[in-house]
């Protein structure tokens, strides 16, 4: 019975956003996390909505405004964060609200009546087309590919940048790249989770990949696993209940993320327990 | 020729004064240790030289080289505390990293010798047991010897080290400093450190850095140089043992101590 929804092409559109946006959250979330930039996604992300904006009103394709906006942050943030006078998590601030302005502002000064915006802010993805998909595939291969490339580099850009620096790498380079890799990545997102919900999709898999593994390729692995687990489930809820997708999707995943944690809490606890036990066996003897 | 130059050097961070009018000059072989309090510039002389800060006034010469444009020359050892230490990496792929092709490669791979050099710094570190031990599972001491072994992948000719004692044991700290003891052998080393036992009985010359350079010379200082360092002899006495940096005061510094 469930299995004939998928002969529909949004049903099929659907599925296939899920797995891309899996494939994206899982990697560049791993190092997001890593890298402690979940604040600075937050900001490239909704930094995107003012392009979502520009695009309703000068009339071209919303996604493509999101693109423009979201990698203009993230070389706007990279920029003054090198420079070094600013804290960039202030700076993360202004970019943050600026979009939303920005997108608010666009939208009040189309003429007519205003478009439902929701579908980018919370996702929709029973609402993805084909062309949005050869656009995410597009973006998601750029993204794969770049990562994979340069895995090595990555790697110790990650543990020590300043090593890396001293050795001769261009880390500003890296560093420049690594944020239009988010800015990507985010727009990849909003069709599926939106961009309210995007840092769900980029923080909850990881974490849950970091308590499962110790190891860079496979914490990416599991990332992309968990993270099409949940967007497909969340895509069934959402179909189901008539909810937006992205609501669906993030719930599931926190909620796992909370059952992980919980459960692991509880097994680390009682082989302390048990161990505690197991010493004071043997002091008794 | 000296190795590394330095001119008038000083750095500024905004309008803060971290370093003012250094001058320096190390010889080839050369071992030298600098001390001084918290906020004295140590590490931002040492970021100078490595080109991680760039300076307000002055030159640096390394090898006749600019700061950032040293290659391979230099070794650097950070701070334990500047970094994760349950980074999702083996001790191996970590010293692999000192291994890099520089020059941005697509889709590099380490190649056997590089594999090769990274078996021989473990070995020489003595950590080549725990090779496939993840970070998270090192102790102190062995995520430093870790770091040593990183910065003698690369092969420097001169190496940098911030700290390397300060958050490991005594058993390992007396391990690292016979291994520097050896390297120097090699390598033009530069020391940084807040253990001044150390700074006695290994180095060979000691530079004093308070703001400026207050003292360059043998690792023999008299009281004055102390004062002017820290701002008043505390500091030394309470190791409560004579050893060769207070060799002149440190007898009456001990019966201050007792009295007090």
């Amino acid at each position: 019975m469930m299995l004939e929804v998928f002969k529909y092409n949004f049903m099929q559109n659907a599925l296939a956003a899920s797995i891309l946006a899996s494939i994206v959250c899982g990697i560049v979330g791993v190092i997001i996390v890593e890298k402690k930039l979940v604040m600075m996604s937050g900001g490239i992300a909704h930094t995107s909505y003012g392009g979502v904006g520009l695009g309703y009103y000068l009339g071209f394709e919303p996604i493509l405004g999101a693109l423009i906006f979201s990698t203009c942050a993230a070389l706007g943030i990279g920029y003054v964060k090198r420079k070094g006078t600013t804290r960039s998590d202030v700076l993360i601030g202004m970019f943050w609200s600026l979009g939303m302005a920005l997108g608010i502002l666009f939208i009040a000064l189309m003429p007519g009546y205003p478009p439902d915006l929701s579908s980018y802010l919370f996702g929709n993805i029973l609402s993805v087309t084909r062309i949005d998909i050869m656009f995410m595939a597009l973006l998601t291969m750029l993204v794969v590919l770049i990562v994979v490339a340069l895995f090595n580099y990555w790697q110790s850009y990650m543990f020590d940048e300043e090593f890396a620096a001293i050795m001769g790498i261009r880390t500003a380079f890296l560093e420049y790249l690594l944020f239009v890799l988010i800015a990507l990545s985010v727009v990849v997102l909003i069709r599926v989770v939106g961009i309210i919900l995007v840092l769900a999709l980029f923080t909850a898999p990881p974490a849950i990949a970091t308590m499962l593994s110790q190891n860079l390729k496979s914490r990416m692995l599991y990332s992309i696993l968990f993270g099409s687990i949940f967007c497909m489930t969340g895509l069934g809820l959402s179909y189901i209940v008539n909810i937006a997708s992205g609501a669906a999707i993030v719930i599931i995943a926190v909620m796992t993320y909370l059952l992980v944690y919980a459960v692991q809490g509880y097994l680390s606890n009682r082989q302390i327990v048990m161990r505690g036990c197991e010493l004071r066996g043997q002091q008794e003897q | 020729m000296s190795v590394l130059h330095i001119k008038d050097l000083s750095v500024y961070y905004a309008n803060t004064r971290a370093l003012v009018g250094v001058n320096l000059d190390i010889e080839e072989g050369e071992y030298l240790g600098i001390i001084g309090p918290n906020g004295g510039g140590k590490s931002t002389l040492l970021k100078a030289i490595l080109g991680l800060v760039s300076p307000t006034t002055g030159e640096i010469k390394i090898y006749g080289k600019s700061p950032g444009h040293t290659g391979t020359r230099l070794g650097y050892v950070p701070q334990l505390v500047s970094l994760d230490k349950s980074f999702p990496l083996t001790v191996e792929q970590v010293v692999l990293q000192g291994r890099l092709r520089p020059q941005l490669t697509l889709f590099h791979r380490y190649r056997a010798e590089d594999r090769e050099r990274v078996k021989e710094v473990l070995k020489q570190v003595g950590i080549y047991k725990l090779r496939e031990r993840m970070l998270s599972e090192l102790s102190g001491g062995e995520f430093q010897k870790m770091l040593i072994a990183r910065a003698l992948a690369v092969n420097p000719k001169m190496l940098l080290l911030d700290e390397p004692t300060a958050s490991v044991d005594a058993e390992a700290r007396k391990q690292i400093y016979q291994l520097l003891q050896e390297l120097n052998k090699t390598m033009t080393i530069i020391l940084v450190t807040h253990d001044l036992m150390a700074v006695s009985s290994h180095v060979r010359t000691l530079a004093c850095m308070n703001g400026r350079l207050v003292y360059h010379g043998g690792p023999q200082i008299n009281e004055g140089v102390i004062g002017e360092l820290y701002g008043c002899p505390i500091d030394l006495i309470a190791h409560g043992v004579p050893h060769r940096v207070l060799a002149n005061v440190a007898e009456v510094k001990q019966d201050d101590a007792r009295s007090i």
